[in-house]
């Protein structure tokens, strides 16, 4: 199995050491032929607009929104999930328009409210995971057939899944708590046939 | 109750780690702001006047207006950094108030304090600074930096200051790397930093927070070059606005950044630029007009 990390900006470094603590093959893409030979793609933490703008250039949109469709597993933290949110707030990223969720960037504050905060994800068992959220994007609409993995004790959604795609407004990537990117190769079989 | 931390290292560096891969562009105003944002900056550095500019004008350079900084903030959903002198902790409380992102405590401003920089641990909001080598990396990540730029010449157009500081930092961590424990505690005297942070640096094989370089990179083969030597990033000061095409020159140096070891993009991206800022030689500069060697 080889799971491919966008590495146009972000950290994807992060994301790959995590998998391969896992054992599992990552790679980077940073064009449209990385993606040839991947069963699954993370879309890391970085700047959205910045994401947003260099998928364009270098085509890389259509490509993970046509495997994403045909089945491919996708998770996108923090900025990855306001790539696969079907729409936000404001123009500017363009998100790639696949899971059925709104999402609202920046919408806890700015870096001074950057928080770390345990949060209880029903899937994982008892033991709570720890949430960094930096700069982080808000789910503002829940379509149906989105589960919620976890949420804020207010209540609000900051982990979610809809079939093969996953989003986390916080960074599972930044602890050394490898319990989503495990979650997340669990959806990678599907793809397999 | 379950609790809620901010200003948490994790938090700190953690937004250092989301800049990754990318370019930090200074900008004097709201337009320039907003072309930076559409190049596809990461974040931008709020100033009132660009390093060439600084040079250029002499005199004490200072915080730049909170009211600019303001209007690049509401301008722009980027992050957006400003600069206080070295030491001023009262500028930082200021920058912290308006809410900028990021703090760089920053030799390219007059320094107020030339013995002490600002204690950064007790700001919610993060810094970065400037070193010319390990020590003066480590020293500034034991009062509280979480991110850290290589210094560079600011202002310049000149690469080589860049690229020294850069080769200085990374040879010292691999000399470390090789160094048997038993040697640590002289090195540590040596270089005058905490030996935990040393060991910390030899194991991880890496400064221990995100390190961009900075000071002099002017095209999209620079950047290319300081991300080749090991910079997690790249901060563009007078390069882009100096220019003769601000909008493509920011462009190209972005995908110089993303695509650092692909010299067919790099090619590519670099045609057709224009002018790139005028530049002066570093080594052309009187000592006593150097940025880089203001704090230690």
């Amino acid at each position: 199995m080889e799971v491919g990390v966008l590495a146009v900006q972000g950290d994807f470094a992060e994301h790959i050491a995590t998998l391969k603590g896992l054992g599992v093959e990552a790679r980077e893409v940073k064009l449209p032929q990385h993606l040839d030979s991947v069963e699954g793609l993370i879309i890391p933490g970085g700047e959205s607009t910045t994401l947003s703008r260099l998928m364009t250039l270098y085509d890389l949109r259509e490509p993970v929104r046509s495997m994403a469709a045909k089945g491919m597993a996708l998770w996108g933290t923090c900025a990855g999930m306001i790539m696969l949110a079907m729409e936000i707030t404001e123009e500017d990223p363009v998100p790639l328009g696949l899971m059925d969720i709104g999402v609202h960037r920046n919408a806890y504050g700015r870096q001074v409210d950057s928080f770390e905060q345990d949060l209880s994800v029903p899937c994982f068992g008892s033991e709570p995971f720890h949430g960094v959220f930096i700069r982080a994007p808000m789910v503002n609409r829940l379509g149906e057939g989105v589960e919620v993995l976890a949420s804020l004790p207010d209540g609000e959604p900051v982990a979610v899944q809809q079939d093969n795609l996953m989003a986390t407004s916080f960074h599972p990537e930044l602890t050394n708590d490898p319990r989503f990117h495990r979650h997340f190769l669990d959806l990678v079989p599907v793809v397999a046939n | 109750m379950v609790d809620v931390l901010t200003g948490t290292f994790t938090v700190k560096t953690g937004h250092a780690q989301m800049l990754k891969g990318g370019v930090i562009m200074d900008v004097v105003n709201r337009e320039q702001a907003e072309i930076a944002a559409e190049s596809g900056a990461v974040a931008v550095m709020a100033l009132e006047r660009v390093p060439a500019d600084i040079r250029a004008d002499g005199g004490v350079a200072r915080m730049t207006d909170p009211g600019i900084i303001q209007e690049i903030m509401n301008a722009v959903s980027i992050p957006v950094m400003a600069k206080c002198r070295i030491g001023h902790f009262v500028e930082a409380q200021v920058l912290e108030a308006i809410g900028v992102d990021y703090i760089d405590e920053s030799e390219v401003l007059t320094p107020a304090d030339e013995v002490h920089h600002v204690w950064k641990h007790e700001f919610n909001v993060p810094f970065v600074c400037g070193c010319r080598n390990l020590g003066e990396a480590l020293r500034r990540i034991s009062e509280g930096a979480t991110m850290i730029r290589t210094k560079g010449e600011a202002g310049t157009g000149d690469v080589v200051e860049a690229v020294t500081h850069m080769r200085a930092v990374q040879d010292a961590i691999r000399k470390l790397q090789t160094m048997p424990d038993d040697e640590l505690v002289v090195e540590a005297r040596d270089l005058q930093v905490s030996l935990d942070l040393l060991m910390q640096t030899k194991e991880q094989g890496r400064l221990p927070v995100v390190n961009f370089a900075a000071g002099g990179v002017a095209t999209p083969a620079d950047a290319a070059l300081m991300m080749q030597l090991g910079a997690d990033g790249v901060f563009v000061g007078s390069g882009i606005f100096k220019s003769g095409n601000p909008v493509e020159r920011g462009h190209a140096i972005v995908q110089a950044v993303t695509h650092y070891n692909d010299p067919k993009i790099i090619a590519e991206v670099s045609k057709g630029l224009g002018e790139a800022m005028v530049g002066i030689s570093a080594r052309s500069i009187p000592e006593k007009d150097l940025l880089a060697p203001r704090s230690l």
